[in-house]
């Protein structure tokens, strides 16, 4: 009697630790295979033109995705719990008009308030979203994909066809896309702030860990007691709220702001987050991956334009990057439980 | 992690094993459990709002009302020609789009196959291909389209919704590819008569005819064939119709390289409707679809819906955004009337739903445990829906 309970003790023990292993090692070979990729891409580029691999150049890719990889931590948050956010691009676009045309309108207005303001509209957007997802048990992506047209034509209702043009705004604003911090421009030194504080708070915080909890499994998070809307509402609102920001970025480097501004960013970010190892069902990946998968599709962008390809080619990249993301994901976990099963068994 | 979403809870096995059970009639004794759940949800209700059809026809009269007070042109034969002339793609792709939608499953790709057919065609025919072959090849392209994401779906088992956000980015990318900022513009008058012209003597469409055949075959297709009622089995309970001998994935695929086909003939007919072929054609009209087949009462999570109530979905839409057009409003605009429909074709429903469920569980705790025991009955049902939406609330 006693040594069936010991064993299936033992058992269950090593279901837990494997389960553990086995999710580590998912993310392990993502990332690995990631930075592989990454080697390679560089190297191939470098041999074909030597304007590729100089410090200078790489200050521009990490600029080209600066405001795009302040998104996806948003994005990533959304992610592992099982949603996606498709509004993140018609947010960014609504933020940067509303900021540029207060800026235009009330040039006196410090440039800390329209931070508050971009972030604070923004989150009042994502905080829709949340509530429609999580109380309203809409899908996140018939929702958002709602809210993507909803607040695009917000956007364009408030603009009515005017455009903000950087002789509207003051230089104290524009300031916040050229000013250089001990020589690194302060855009790149934003998205690598935001992106560490929210990679360590969803590694120690508790409501970091429900988040996982939450995306790995559903029923069980309920059955330990998690707070399903609540968690999803958060993440909502942070991805609305990092979309603001990102909005007030975007109106700074842009300059130049109509009603169309970040079309589309949407498919970037969410190829971004998903190529850099972010599982689709939630549950699993990191922040540091998502910024990983935003400097390899970064990487990819630069390269066409130093080789003078095409850029129409950017978009089926995007998708075809999504696209191979999500079927390596599902290759790899399938091998590696079967690995893993074989390996129980013995 | 793939495999974890195939993992049903146990509550599921249930329905499973009752319907293997009795394999004769697996189809209809689901929809008949599913059925009397919503009847009793729908008993809730003031009368008016009992049919979800009935809804959308006081829906359809207020956008009438809207229009004729809108602009004085908008109640004449000539506008209602031109108001279904243009909703003629999304028609055609909303037709398809419900049988994706009742198995379960969704296509966002569709309006990027469109474009990408469109491109293809204008390309193919200005090099020197015969204007029949170009159209012909490109009927196969789209069904290829389909093929690529069927086959992700059923093959690799990931969720339609990311495979086909993958597609709809990578397929519009390739029309970029193909044609970059240009256009093909001058297509004989025969083919483009097809597209602007109406039937002689009338004032219907010629795509209209195409429309209502393709309409009455998948009308038929649904509501009267075997495969329509695998279809309906599918998307309520996907394990108990493969357990009921259903080639689940088999149907799938089917349907989603119809689905490319049917984007792909959109892009025929919206080229020789606009005489035009460029990259940018029919951006965003996976919304429009997407609107019209749920605010067509068609379940987001499967298993329910009719091709009626999508027609008459189709006329709201047309006619709103008819009227919004003469009244000089731009489409990016109108899409907030879209996308606020869209939202509130599934939030409505799903917050009547809970309600009625707070409201019934009040009901029950009063009447006693003699109650309970009996409403235990209709349980399953219940059950099945609530974890069909865990499973696809993504």
């Amino acid at each position: 009697m006693s040594t069936t309970t010991t064993r299936v003790e033992e058992t269950r023990w090593r279901t837990r630790l494997g389960g553990k292993r086995f999710v580590a090692l998912v993310s392990r070979v993502r990332e690995l295979g990631l930075i592989v990729v990454l080697l390679l891409i560089i190297a191939l580029v470098s041999l074909q033109t030597p304007r590729f691999l100089t410090p200078g150049n790489f200050e521009q890719i990490l600029l080209s995705i600066a405001i795009l990889a302040i998104v996806a931590v948003g994005e990533t948050m959304v992610i592992l719990t099982r949603n996606v956010d498709l509004s993140v691009g018609s947010m960014v676009g609504m933020t940067a008009f509303v900021c540029a045309d207060v800026l235009k309108n009330h040039p006196q207005t410090p440039v800390m308030l329209i931070i508050v303001l971009g972030c604070a509209l923004g989150a009042m957007l994502g905080a829709v979203n949340g509530l429609i997802v999580a109380l309203g048990r809409v899908p996140a992506i018939v929702a958002t994909l709602g809210t993507l047209y909803l607040y695009r034509g917000l956007d364009s209702y408030i603009a009515g066809g005017t455009q903000v043009s950087a002789y509207d705004v003051p230089d104290s604003f524009l300031a916040l896309a050229t000013t250089h911090v001990l020589g690194i421009p302060a855009l790149i030194l934003f998205a690598a702030a935001i992106a560490l504080i929210f990679a360590y708070l969803l590694r120690t915080t508790r409501a970091g860990r429900e988040l996982y909890a939450l995306g790995s499994n559903p029923d069980a998070a309920r059955l330990a007691g998690l707070h399903r809307e609540r968690l999803i509402l958060l993440t909502f609102l942070l991805s609305g709220l990092l979309s603001g920001f990102a909005g007030v970025l975007w109106g700074a480097r842009f300059a130049t702001v109509d009603s169309g501004a970040a079309t589309g960013l949407e498919l970037q970010v969410v190829a971004a987050v998903v190529v850099g190892g972010v599982n689709i069902f939630g549950g699993s990946g990191t922040i540091l991956g998502a910024m990983l998968g935003a400097i390899v599709l970064g990487t990819i962008d630069n390269a066409l334009t130093l080789l003078k390809l095409s850029q129409f080619w950017l978009q089926a990249i995007d998708g075809a990057a999504i696209l191979a993301a999500v079927t390596l994901d599902a290759l790899i976990t399938r091998w590696l439980q079967r690995r893993l099963v074989s390996g129980r068994q013995r | 992690m793939s495999d974890s979403s195939e993992v049903k809870p146990p509550a599921l096995d249930l329905e499973a094993s009752a319907t293997a059970a009795s394999p004769s009639a697996p189809a209809v004794e689901l929809r008949r459990t599913r059925v009397t759940a919503s009847e009793r949800a729908l008993a809730h209700l003031p009368g008016w709002l009992r049919s979800w059809e009935a809804l959308l026809l006081v829906l359809l009269l207020l956008s009438l009302v809207l229009g004729s007070t809108l602009s004085p042109y908008f109640l004449s034969a000539s506008n209602f020609s031109l108001l279904i002339s243009d909703m003629m793609e999304k028609a055609l792709m909303a037709l398809t789009m419900t049988l994706i939608v009742i198995a379960g499953e969704i296509d966002l790709s569709v309006a990027s196959v469109l474009g990408l057919a469109s491109v293809v065609l204008g390309y193919t025919w200005s090099h020197g291909l015969a204007l029949g072959l170009a159209i012909a090849l490109v009927l196969l392209l789209g069904a290829f389209c389909g093929l690529v994401n069927g086959l992700a779906v059923t093959r690799l088992s990931l969720p339609s919704l990311v495979v086909t956000l993958g597609t709809l980015a990578l397929f519009r990318g390739l029309a970029y590819v193909v044609m970059g900022d240009q256009a093909v513009s001058n297509f004989p008058p025969a083919f483009t008569n097809f597209g602007f012209g109406t039937v002689p003597g009338t004032l219907i469409p010629w795509p209209f005819v195409l429309f209502i055949v393709l309409a009455l075959l998948f009308s038929l297709l649904l509501h009267r064939s075997t495969l329509g009622r695998q279809i309906y089995a599918i998307g309520s309970n996907k394990e108990a119709a493969r357990f009921a001998g259903i080639r689940v994935d088999n149907i799938k695929l089917l349907l989603f390289v119809l689905s490319g086909l049917m984007a792909a003939l959109a892009g025929v007919v919206f080229t020789a409707r606009f005489s035009n072929a460029r990259a940018d054609n029919a951006l965003g009209f996976e919304l429009d679809v997407v609107t019209i087949v749920l605010l067509g009462g068609v379940n987001i999570f499967g298993g329910s819906g009719s091709l009626p109530g999508v027609v008459l979905s189709l006329l709201i839409i047309g006619v709103l955004r008819n009227a919004l057009s003469l009244a000089d409003i731009s489409g990016d605009i109108q899409n907030i009337a879209v996308g606020a429909l869209l939202i509130l074709s599934v939030l409505g429903p799903n917050v009547v739903r809970r309600l009625q469920e707070a409201a019934s569980r009040r009901h029950a705790a009063e009447a006693g445990p003699g109650r309970l025991a009996r409403s235990a009955r209709s349980v399953p049902a219940e059950v099945g829906a609530s974890a069909r939406e865990r499973e696809t609330s993504h």
